[in-house]
């Protein structure tokens, strides 16, 4: 759906990256983790196209001094890379942003009996948090959280607040292990011999790291992706991704904004 | 105050208002449905068709560049078959006239496709696409050489007797010669403009941003020489016109018409407001009841200059 939106809140949570809650009708709460938002940062022609954003959190809140009672609410996590996401850092509350939302296929839980593994990085995390807030109530979650430095990794401590175990590690070593988190991931896995499913939102090649580990364990595994877009409902096929059987004689392609942005890992080709 | 008669005629397709989709960014109509009334514009032209399904461009495929986007898709598209056995059905329950938008990779392939077409009840008219820029054996070499597009026009309009719209290329010389050529080998209508060929460069990777290096620039960037293109034809030619490029409100809109087209295509604005096609057409409503116009007829081509 199509709606006007004010913003409630707008935080710098690491340097670059923001925390932006904002006004949402209800039914906004049907969307499933995963799922995402097409914000249109200003009215104006420049920046003209929409934005996508995962949904990192979403609720409802008692409004404070007034009879009207409730006001439910989407919160984004966002980094700055261009100037649509710097206007977007610069609003302020009250501001009001125009949202498409929710769009896209979100997560699948899975199976009762899994233990439910979190692999993400930088805003990757976003659509991670709204999964783990679900999947908490009844598994047991685990967070395996990466970035360049301790900057990337964001919003850890909400995990760990949902009782979420977290793992963290960097490519420069100032917050948790030293390396890549998909190596700290696989050693984990290696370890541990309980059925898992994993979960990953992050780059390309984190992603494509995960998905040659869920396969060589033979775990099942969704992934999440971004991809640059300009409508985020199927019609303009500027977000497509190679699917499993793509080959220039059969063409596959899918489209981020509707066919995903979540994928069965082995849906897609990795090459 | 009674309505202002709003409905035009475009070769023999009456539409309650000069308000339609352009092809490639409405997808195939459905994916709007949830957003927008869709009997509530004039008419709704799909995705283009090519007669095999079609997988498109490599990606990055779209850049957003200042007041509009670069684009590179590559046609993709689920070809003329899968069209009429998945995507047409759904069109049939709506009340508004379906174009089909028509890509050949070939001249037999232009005749072929709208022979194909010719006996769908549920089709009211072909738009001939001879101007995507993308697509490296294909449309441009037609839509940038008058005796190319005539031969292409000319095919078509043998076969098929759907009402037949030819949509041009601005990436030509001139584009009145373009015009007269393909009214003269039986256009009964022209749309225009397509995309202006342009591209977007990363100083950092020293790359092109699109992965197909050139696209097609649409958007608010290119209304200017969208209007003026329309105004040129629209004193060359006696076919309608369908005004094409940026348009992102009804001011924008009545902008053509003003300028000599009878009816608009909506295009980039459906991105990123999928209602905006609606919106349009009462904003225009609004304006003509607003100045006491009784019908949009009278402002085609009443640009005073």
């Amino acid at each position: 759906m199509q709606f006007q939106s004010q913003v409630l809140s707008n935080i710098e949570v690491s340097p670059g990256y923001y925390r932006m809650r904002m006004t949402a009708p209800p039914a906004v709460l049907e969307a499933a983790a995963g799922q995402f938002v097409m914000v249109k940062v200003s009215r104006a022609i420049d920046p003209l196209l929409r934005r996508p954003f995962g949904i990192y959190d979403m609720g409802v809140f008692v409004t404070p001094y007034t009879d009207s009672g409730t006001q439910t609410f989407l919160e984004i996590l966002y980094k700055v890379v261009g100037h649509g996401t710097g206007m977007l850092a610069d609003m302020h509350q009250g501001d009001s942003l125009d949202i498409i939302a929710p769009l896209g296929k979100g997560f699948d839980h899975g199976a009762e009996d899994e233990e439910k593994i979190l692999v993400g990085g930088g805003v990757g995390l976003a659509p991670l948090y709204l999964l783990a807030k679900e999947l908490v109530k009844t598994h047991r979650v685990r967070l395996f959280a990466g970035g360049r430095s301790k900057e990337d990794v964001l919003c850890i401590t909400e995990f760990e607040r949902l009782g979420v175990e977290t793992y963290v590690a960097t490519d420069d070593g100032t917050l948790g292990d030293r390396g890549l988190v998909t190596q700290v991931m696989l050693k984990y896995l290696a370890a541990s011999r309980t059925p898992k499913r994993l979960f990953a939102c992050g780059p390309f090649p984190m992603l494509r790291a995960v998905a040659g580990i869920a396969e060589e364990m033979q775990v099942e595994c969704q992934v999440s992706l971004e991809a640059y877009m300009a409508c985020g409902m199927g019609a303009c096929l500027g977000c497509v991704v190679k699917g499993v059987n793509h080959s220039a004689e059969t063409p596959d392609y899918r489209c981020v904004c509707k066919d995903g942005p979540v994928f069965e890992s082995t849906d897609l080709s990795w090459e | 105050m009674t309505k202002p008669n709003m409905s035009v005629e475009i070769a023999g397709i009456k539409m309650r208002n000069p308000v339609m989709t352009a092809s490639g960014t409405f997808g195939y109509g459905r994916e709007f449905a949830d957003y927008m009334d869709l009997e509530s514009i004039g008419a709704i032209i799909t995705k283009g068709l090519s007669l095999r399904p079609k997988a498109g461009n490599n990606t990055p495929r779209i850049v957003e560049t200042p007041g509009g986007m670069l684009n590179a898709i590559g046609l993709q598209n689920v070809g003329i078959d899968a069209f009429i056995t998945t995507k047409l059905p759904f069109l049939r329950t709506v009340d508004t006239p379906v174009i089909v938008n028509l890509y050949g990779n070939s001249l037999e392939e232009y005749g072929e496709l709208a022979a194909r077409i010719d006996d769908l009840a549920e089709v009211s008219g072909v738009e001939v696409n001879i101007s995507c820029p993308n697509v490296k054996q294909g449309g441009i070499v037609f839509g940038t050489d008058p005796a190319a597009a005539a031969q292409v026009v000319g095919l078509v309009r043998k076969s098929t007797s759907k009402p037949l719209i030819v949509k041009l290329s601005p990436n030509v010389t001139d584009v009145v010669a373009m015009a007269r050529a393909c009214v003269d080998a039986g256009a009964e209508a022209l749309s225009l403009i397509n995309t202006l060929t342009g591209m977007a460069i990363d100083i950092n990777s020293r790359r092109p941003v699109l992965a197909n290096i050139t696209g097609g620039l649409s958007g608010p960037a290119i209304k200017p020489v969208a209007l003026r293109m329309v105004w040129q034809v629209s004193r060359a030619v006696k076919v309608p016109l369908i005004g094409i490029g940026g348009i992102m409100s009804a001011t924008d809109a009545l902008e053509f018409i003003l300028a000599g087209a009878t009816a608009v295509q909506v295009g980039t604005a459906n991105f990123l407001n999928p209602a905006a096609a609606e919106e349009i057409a009462a904003g225009m409503e609004s304006w003509l009841v607003e100045k006491g116009v009784k019908e949009i007829g009278e402002l085609v081509g009443a640009l005073k200059c």
